[in-house]
């Protein structure tokens, strides 16, 4: 086996690029600005959609310490359509079971592998410097992506068509013109900062502590665990999580009036965490960050020819792990949306539903995060009365662990009201309505071999067609293809263009009929369904999809 | 569905020396606490968050109209 890279070690050359000795400037159709997991997401999608892209970083290291350590089914979904998820789910340490304690009791524990039949486990928990670094991987397998480390933007001029950049680099500054450009720069967005806007919302005044232990004994299972004001540390919340290569990440909160300063330093930390794992725990420590967070976003994620995506565009407090896994969502959201922009395939439109769908998923993932940071930290006598109601109830009461709330963890925001659905003109039951993301199953392909719903899906738009209707059959709408995938209930067999519905789960999930049909959008989420849909009725949903109408 | 504020306690004169009994002998902490676990067992008991609600807003009226409002 190959030795391992080590990602946090890991530094990229500047290369000096032709475009800093050219006049006039050279123009590109995207530049993303911030390697991180979001714009390395993005621009590897692009990538694979055709599109060349131009990716800027103002440092050449990935990740400094283990951040964004919790990803979620529906992003190792999105990772395995950019080529990456298989090398992070067989790093990553999968889990499934979390327990809450209250003062020093267990009160319950809950498994999140309640349903089967998906791919993907629900959560990994990987250090984020080897989620960037398999995606830095792929991208430099992709000789469209232009990925130019030590590059700052530290200029940014609008323009009605395009974009004007200003890059300082170790030689110098130069400018570049994009049609698009995408800051995926982070909460402190330089780009967001160079075009006069903010980021609005609830700033909490609490302050948390990270720290990363290396532990020299591993008996402990893969588990989260929760405690509301435990005895080593009292009146605060802790969280304890397993990470790969034996490194525990331990949250603690500490509450507004601590010292950052003060608490970063070692020999704080180590007694908090003896306090924790006992006086004779052998560790070491790897990493320590206080953080403070904030629930905020900017009011709209598009202004013109510049977007936003990630923490540049939305913040969110860590509890549910919102935060990266929404960022990637964005990413996904947004690259076949300028792909076919750039193509001439769709209006300028579509982009403003970037904006709009995922400004809706920011909400629903600021509500719940807000939520949860309310619960974990009460701001008042009453509020805290009632979350030490409900955990005291929690032991003996089922119904209350409804209530416990230390982070409702990810999952991908369905798109109600979203102007790219079709209506429902049938009634369905199950949760794929449209706006929501495909949801995978097993099937038995076309070779008889045993695979997955997803990797079935087509590049572009896919219709999911329950049975033997032809009368879809090879249609390409709007100059857009359109994959036809035909699900064949179990016991038949598989032809070209053919799944099988080995366990039902797909008929199941997706309330299938014969003739039944779900259009797919290129991101996989769905768009439209019908019983018995006609070719018009499809290539409608599909101009609808792409903002045609 | 609608909250019931008619007469609906099968007993309620038994009901309320229940209530207050159950409180005997606790700090005024205590009773609040109490209170708080007693809200979330009715309140999944009800289980309807309209009906919940309405009950929320019904007891907040009293407030309304009795005491001025704090501003924070």
């Amino acid at each position: 086996m190959p030795a391992e890279v080590d990602f946090q070690r890991l530094t990229f050359e500047y290369v000096r690029s032709r475009d800093q000795s050219v006049a006039p400037p050279a123009r590109h159709p995207v530049v993303v600005v911030g390697a991180g997991p979001v714009g390395l997401a993005l621009a590897i999608d692009l990538a694979q959609r055709e599109v060349p892209v131009v990716l800027l970083d103002n440092d050449n290291t990935l990740s400094t310490g283990s951040r964004a350590i919790c990803f979620a089914k529906r992003t190792l979904e999105i990772f395995d359509r950019l080529g990456c998820g298989e090398a992070m789910v067989a790093k990553g340490v999968s889990w499934n079971t979390g327990r809450v304690f209250f003062r020093d009791a267990q009160i319950y524990s809950f498994d999140l592998l309640a349903e089967g039949g998906h791919e993907r486990p629900a959560f990994i928990n990987l250090q984020q410097y080897y989620v960037e670094g398999y995606l830095a991987q792929r991208a430099l397998q992709l000789p469209l992506i232009d990925l130019r480390w030590k590059s700052k933007v530290v200029g940014v001029a609008p323009h009605a068509d395009h974009a004007v950049l200003t890059v300082e680099t170790p030689d110098g500054r130069y400018e570049l013109i994009a049609d698009h450009v995408v800051a995926c720069d982070g909460s402190r967005s330089t780009v967001r900062e160079l075009i006069g806007q903010q980021s609005k919302g609830r700033v909490f005044r609490d302050r948390f502590l990270i720290a990363d232990v290396k532990m020299k004994d591993l008996d402990r299972p893969a588990e989260r665990w929760f405690w509301f004001d435990p005895s080593f540390h009292p009146n605060q919340s802790v969280l304890l999580h397993m990470q790969p290569d034996g490194v525990w990440r331990i949250d603690f909160q500490l509450g507004w009036d601590a010292d950052p300063e003060v608490e970063k330093r070692p020999e704080n930390i180590i007694p908090r965490v003896k306090a924790l794992l006992g006086e004779d725990a052998q560790f070491d420590l790897e990493w320590a960050s206080v953080y403070t967070f904030a629930c905020q976003r900017m009011e709209r994620f598009r202004h013109g020819r510049v977007l936003f995506a990630g923490d540049a565009a939305h913040g969110v407090s860590p509890f549910g792990a919102r935060g990266a896994n929404s960022g990637v969502q964005d990413a996904d959201n947004l690259a076949w949306k300028l792909a076919l922009v750039l193509r001439g395939a769709a209006p300028d439109a579509l982009l403003d539903t970037y904006a709009s769908e995922r400004e809706f998923a920011a909400d629903e993932n600021i509500l719940n995060s807000t939520r949860a940071t309310d619960f974990i930290t009460p701001k008042s006598e009453i509020s805290r009365l009632f979350r030490d109601a409900v955990l005291d109830l929690a032991r003996d009461h089922p119904f209350a662990r409804t209530l416990v709330n230390s982070g409702r963890l990810s999952v991908p925001a369905t798109l109600h009201g979203s102007a790219l659905n079709t209506a429902d003109t049938a009634p369905f039951e199950g949760r794929m309505v449209p706006g929501a993301a495909a949801a995978d199953a097993p099937v038995t392909r076309a070779d008889g071999r045993d695979g997955w719903l997803l990797h079935e899906l087509g590049d572009g738009f896919t219709a999911l067609v329950f049975g033997d209707d032809a009368s879809l059959q090879g249609a390409a709408f709007a100059g857009v293809p359109l994959k036809v995938l035909h699900v064949q209930a179990c016991g038949h067999a598989a032809g070209a263009g053919h799944v099988i519905d080995r366990d039902g789960v797909i008929a199941e999930r997706y309330d299938l009929l014969p003739g039944s049909v779900v259009l797919l959008r290129p991101d996989q989420h769905v768009c439209a369904r019908w019983r018995k849909p006609s070719a018009e009725a499809v290539r409608h949903a599909m101009q609808r999809a792409l903002a045609l109408h | 569905m609608d909250l019931i504020t008619a007469p609906h306690l099968s007993a309620p004169d038994d009901f309320y020396e229940a209530l207050i009994d159950a409180h005997r002998d606790l700090t005024v902490e205590q009773s609040h606490a109490l209170n708080a676990r007693l809200v979330l067992l009715l309140a999944n008991h009800v289980g309807d968050q309209g009906v919940l609600v309405q009950a929320l807003a019904a007891a907040r009226k009293i407030n309304e109209e009795t005491a001025p409002r704090v501003t924070a």
